[in-house]
């Protein structure tokens, strides 16, 4: 029963396995469901597990339960809108033209095509459905003849629920995800004895009463905690825009990790120059000697960022983007600063190497040792920094 | 519907709960999984399990994971120190080891002759491991204790509640023994009946006017935590408190301070969100309609 759907699932990306297909076949024969509302809710709780998925799942329901209620629905969207003349009024004759050579029917079959074989979100562009974008179709779009799609209100039947896709916020087509990166961040570990000695050291106590002829005697030890310490250095830059979220996961693992010792994070803009910024927005400045004054050589340091400016940016005394930052040394001696200072650090890129062909990313890259942001990556800059000197 | 013989879940009277809600609990009873809820903090996650303990009239059984707890401890504890202890200075006979057995939090559900609600609250605080350490046992509901060479099979298989913040994420495996839920932050209906709930005799403006108010923070995007139901909650119990004349209160935000936890988030709401409001509502009073 419905085994197609389960297809459809796994198409759209959605982690459904065969053990929670199963649990759903068998809720189905108990007589769960009466309706498609409560198929709906009962398929969506047993299969898919992360709010994440909410919005993949729903298409998919929507793709798969379409020739029940959907068609109609979308086909009205588009008629009424078609039939509203402030519409046509909108677009330049030009482009009314474009919209009157495809007859309404085309219009109609190029949609539903075009709904079949798109698979996920999408926005910006010229073909697919989504927002942002010129296709004739999505919403918030540029594209003259476009027709808003979703969003309207209301709500009750599964169908419409669905069609609200009310979840694409939460909705996350990643690489990598933070219980990855933070298993990685495990790995930056050195673990010592601290604290007072309250912890009671079985074996011991065992082997020393033994000794004792019976006579308890207790050993106590020190717990051991982790004794690395991070400094998180961020790019916050425009070219950054398109790795925010990587960033972002990377930042809530490290963040999230109770086991370092201690954990500072700072946002810059392409490059280190005079102050490191507590908030992305940059308002609130720290100088960059004031924090290799105040922490320690050994913090393990990572530095996030695409390494790609001009040259300028990067060699010359007030080069910074922003001219009023006017520093007084160049970026890279601030790099050099920062390698010299701290005993282990590291550049993370999340651009592939295959970019990397650029004369400030490699200057860079003969400072710090860069590796990609991946969980490879990732890997082998955590080795980097552990090893000792 | 044919649900007869399962435990119907409705909301109790002071819970209220959405329909996914109320569907995702029943079919974790039916099936006799473990009901994994997610959702924004405040939206009532620990609660739930309490709603469905009161609503199935049934014993609730709550364990607190913190970040040192080992999955180990809500199975049993076998207390080796006491045991040493009493064989040098107690009278009693060491050798029947079942004395030292303490069954934790999960082993009392297991062993309770009743069927009764498990709340595993915040299972993300522990380890990243702790999660995968109880995946046998819930899929089971048995584990053996070698000590005393005895299985402890769950008797009734009790309604298992687990809650997450999501602060870690939880591995695969895991997930896929788990009913799934994401409470999210009600609509505003749905909220109105929350709060009538809690306060059956708010006033509607009040009530209009604190909900106005609400989701208009809730819009804005530079907010770290954005307040949700039981912030809404405290804030109009201090709103109802301090008697505050309800057309002060989306233009004034009193008490922001119940809403907004963060301090940075409070400093934004004064600095940018405040400012900005005033200064439309400014240039709305003095100069009739912008040109």
């Amino acid at each position: 029963m419905f085994t197609d759907f389960f297809y459809t699932l796994k198409e759209k990306k959605v982690p459904v396995s065969i053990t929670e297909w199963m649990a759903l076949m068998e809720a189905l024969s108990k007589g769960y469901i009466s309706n498609l509302n409560d198929f709906y809710y009962l398929a969506r709780a047993i299969l898919v597990k992360s709010e994440a998925y909410y919005d993949q799942y729903d298409v998919a329901f929507q793709e798969y339960f379409r020739g029940i209620e959907a068609p109609p629905e979308i086909a009205e969207q588009i008629l009424s809108w078609l039939r509203d003349p402030i519409n046509k009024m909108l677009l330049s004759d030009e482009e009314r033209a474009l919209l009157d050579s495809m007859a309404l029917d085309e219009l109609l079959e190029e949609l539903e095509k075009r709904l079949k074989e798109q698979t996920e979100q999408h926005d910006g562009g010229d073909y697919w459905i989504g927002r942002g974008g010129t296709s004739p179709f999505g919403h918030s779009g540029e594209h003259p003849g476009g027709i808003r799609m979703g969003g309207s209100g209301g709500g009750g039947s599964a169908m419409q629920i669905a069609e609200q896709r009310q979840f694409r916020n939460y909705r996350s087509d990643l690489t990598l995800d933070v219980r990855q990166i933070e298993v990685a961040l495990k790995g930056l570990r050195r673990l010592d004895h601290t604290g007072p000695e309250d912890q009671l050291d079985l074996d011991k106590t065992i082997d020393a009463t033994c000794r004792n002829a019976g006579e308890l005697e207790f050993i106590w030890t020190r717990d051991r905690k982790n004794a690395v310490k991070l400094l998180l250095l961020m790019d916050a830059g425009g070219s950054m825009e398109p790795f925010a979220h990587l960033c972002s996961l990377l930042f809530s693992a490290a963040h999230s990790s109770t086991h370092f010792k201690d954990f500072q994070y700072y946002y810059f803009h392409n490059c280190v120059y005079d102050a490191l910024y507590k908030d992305i927005e940059r308002r609130d400045g720290v100088g960059t000697d004031h924090i290799l004054r105040t922490l320690e050589p050994d913090y393990k340091v990572i530095l996030v960022g695409d390494a790609w400016m001009a040259t300028s940016e990067l060699i010359d005394m007030y080069g910074a983007i922003y001219y009023y930052e006017r520093n007084h040394k160049a970026g890279i001696v601030r790099l050099k600063q920062i390698a010299e200072h701290f005993t282990h650090c590291v550049w993370l890129n999340p651009e592939p190497p295959r970019y990397w062909n650029h004369p400030t990313v490699l200057t860079i890259g003969k400072v710090l040792p860069m590796f990609e942001l991946t969980l490879d990556g990732l890997h082998q800059a955590i080795k980097k920094l552990i090893v000792k000197r | 519907m044919n649900k007869d013989g399962f435990d119907q879940f409705k909301g109790s009277q002071d819970y209220v709960t959405s329909e996914a809600l109320r569907n995702a609990v029943n079919v974790a009873i039916a099936l006799g999984r473990p009901l994994l809820v997610r959702g924004e903090p405040g939206t009532g996650k620990t609660l739930l399990a309490h709603s469905i303990a009161r609503d199935l009239n049934k014993k609730l059984i709550v364990w607190n994971i913190k970040s040192t707890t080992k999955a180990q401890e809500g199975l049993y504890i076998y207390d080796t120190v006491q045991r040493l202890n009493d064989s040098r200075f107690g009278d009693k006979d060491v050798s029947d080891i079942k004395q030292y057995i303490k069954l934790g939090k999960l082993g009392q559900a297991f062993a309770s002759e009743e069927k009764v609600v498990l709340l595993i609250d915040e299972v993300d605080k522990a380890d990243l491991e702790f999660p995968n350490d109880l995946l046998n046992e819930l899929d089971e509901m048995s584990f053996y204790i070698p000590e005393t060479y005895e299985t402890i099979n769950a008797v009734q298989r009790p309604i298992v509640v687990i809650t997450s913040n999501a602060e870690k994420e939880l591995p695969d495996a895991f997930l896929r023994r788990c009913i799934f839920h994401y409470i999210e932050v009600p609509d505003p209906s749905l909220m109105e009946e929350i709060v009538n709930v809690h306060f059956p005799k708010i006033k509607n403006n009040l009530l209009h006017e604190a909900l106005t108010a609400f989701y208009s923070l809730r819009r804005i995007d530079n907010l770290r935590k954005k307040p949700s139901t039981s912030e809404l909650i405290d804030w109009i119990q201090v709103l109802i408190a301090s008697a505050t004349p309800h057309e002060d209160i989306s233009r004034q935000v009193p008490f922001a301070g119940t809403l907004l936890k963060k301090e940075t988030d409070y400093d934004y709401f004064v600095n940018n969100y405040m400012k900005k409001k005033q200064a439309s509502s400014a240039a709305a009073n003095t100069s009739g309609p912008p040109q």
